[in-house]
């Protein structure tokens, strides 16, 4: 019973899961031209934008705790968030780029948002690269941590106003509608807030999982210095 | 603060005045690449069209300013950093690296359009809206490069670093600095561009913010 109180968000989330697969495969969905059955893909492709903003959007905020406090347990865990974020990224690109072969024609099409969405995880690379080469912990953690929180910043303007200036083929940018006005009725939304909530959870799980496994190599490493 | 900052400013000033070089090799290299383009694009096919023009400018200070923003970390010695460190707020100390590097940009890049100009044509329609892009460009890639010189500054391979983080970081601000310049080069008024130029301006502001605010962490040693 305490086991069961201690993780219920993740039990409620795979539960969600479960019922996001279910209804996303199973479930009714408006038919529209174009769009037909691949509307279906907003349960799996949109998800995994909102899991990988909050991930990044908690990295930051470890980030900020580490400048603060300087305690290594805020570096290891904003770097675990940031993994799990690039995780869920390469999915939403891979989601996308199947829904944009059957809408748009093409696995790969010249829109702002998948640009944007390129560079920015060039930025998150470019993180990588300075973690990787500055050898001093502390270094590594301080100047990892700044650039973090400088690379969300410029991230967040290129993924929120940068499309929206520009012309888009995504609903809500360049002229389009957005999916609220007319697409997603309320069988969708029944579906769509739980699987946010569910794939949320499932990127917090994982980026748990990676911490805990960073802790114990940590543990492991001074075990062998000492 | 602001006394700090004067005469740090003042300092790379005359820093630079003693060392001309630095500035003469920028020129230089300004003046190379614009020929090299002249060259490569223009003697070759006659003409060149306005969209390409304007691309290849913005790349070529592209180039130049993470050159010439850079160095301005590893040029002091990492003795005369801790000098600093003991003597002035790590705010000043980006501050007037930003100053100093904007004014240096702005320099380079009204010399390099008029170089451009010179060899290339120029087929702006609204030159001055031009310069403003030229002007906002200049700032921001001045504060962007010179927070993300002080992180390179930190690594040992600092000019492969230097490249790495800060293309990805700029891109947001050179797509916004593109739309502007292209709206000056079909010769669009100023007044319907105020959204663009009030984006660019706060991006500027905010990159600055955030440098004063990140800076003393990267400092700490």
């Amino acid at each position: 019973m305490e086991t069961l109180k201690k993780y219920y968000w993740k039990w409620a989330g795979m539960l969600l899961l479960v019922y996001t697969m279910y209804m996303g495969f199973a479930g009714q969905v408006p038919r529209q031209a174009i769009l037909n059955e691949t509307v279906r893909n907003l349960y799996f492709h949109v998800t995994m934008w909102f899991s990988m903003i909050a991930l990044l959007g908690v990295s930051v905020y470890h980030s900020i705790q580490y400048l603060r406090k300087s305690d290594p347990v805020n570096d290891l865990k904003s770097n675990a968030y940031v993994v799990t974020g690039l995780v869920f990224a390469t999915l939403g690109l891979l989601t996308g780029s199947i829904w944009a072969k059957f809408t748009w024609g093409d696995w790969w099409t010249n829109d702002p948002k998948l640009n944007s969405v390129a560079i920015g995880m060039l930025i998150y690379l470019a993180y990588g690269l300075v973690r990787s080469s500055l050898p001093d912990e502390q270094q590594k953690a301080r100047i990892s941590s700044v650039y973090n929180i400088f690379a969300f910043i410029i991230f967040m303007v290129l993924i929120w106003i940068l499309p929206r200036m520009t012309d888009s083929l995504h609903p809500g940018n360049g002229g389009n509608p957005g999916f609220n006005s007319m697409d997603l009725d309320n069988r969708m939304r029944m579906v769509f807030y739980p699987a946010i909530l569910g794939w949320m959870s499932l990127g917090f799980w994982y980026a748990q999982l990676r911490i805990r496994i960073r802790k114990i190599e940590v543990l492991l490493e001074e075990k062998e210095q000492a | 603060m602001l006394q700090e900052i004067k005469v740090l400013f003042q300092k790379e000033l005359q820093l630079e005045w003693r060392q001309k070089y630095a500035v003469h090799g920028l020129l230089l290299y300004l003046a190379s690449t614009i020929f090299v383009c002249y060259l490569s694009f223009k003697a070759k096919q006659e003409s060149i069209s306005p969209i390409t023009w304007n691309v290849l400018f913005w790349i070529i200070l592209l180039f130049i300013a993470i050159n010439a923003i850079g160095k301005s970390f590893t040029q002091e010695s990492s003795q005369r950093g801790i000098f600093y460190y003991t003597l002035v707020k790590p705010e000043s100390v980006i501050y007037s690296k930003i100053l100093y590097n904007s004014v240096l940009m702005i320099g380079i890049s009204l010399a390099g359009i008029f170089m451009y100009s010179w060899v290339m044509g120029n087929p702006v329609g609204n030159m001055s809206l031009y310069v403003i892009a030229l002007i906002l460009g200049s700032i921001g890639f001045a504060s962007t490069l010179s927070l993300v010189g002080g992180i390179a500054a930190q690594a040992e391979n600092t000019s492969t670093l230097m490249a790495v983080l800060s293309f990805p970081i700029i891109i947001p601000l050179l797509l916004f600095l593109l739309k502007l310049s292209k709206s000056a080069l079909d010769g669009i008024s100023l007044s319907e561009n105020w959204d663009e130029i009030a984006v660019l301006a706060s991006l500027d502001v905010i990159v600055i913010v955030l440098s004063g605010i990140l800076f003393p962490y990267i400092w700490k040693h």
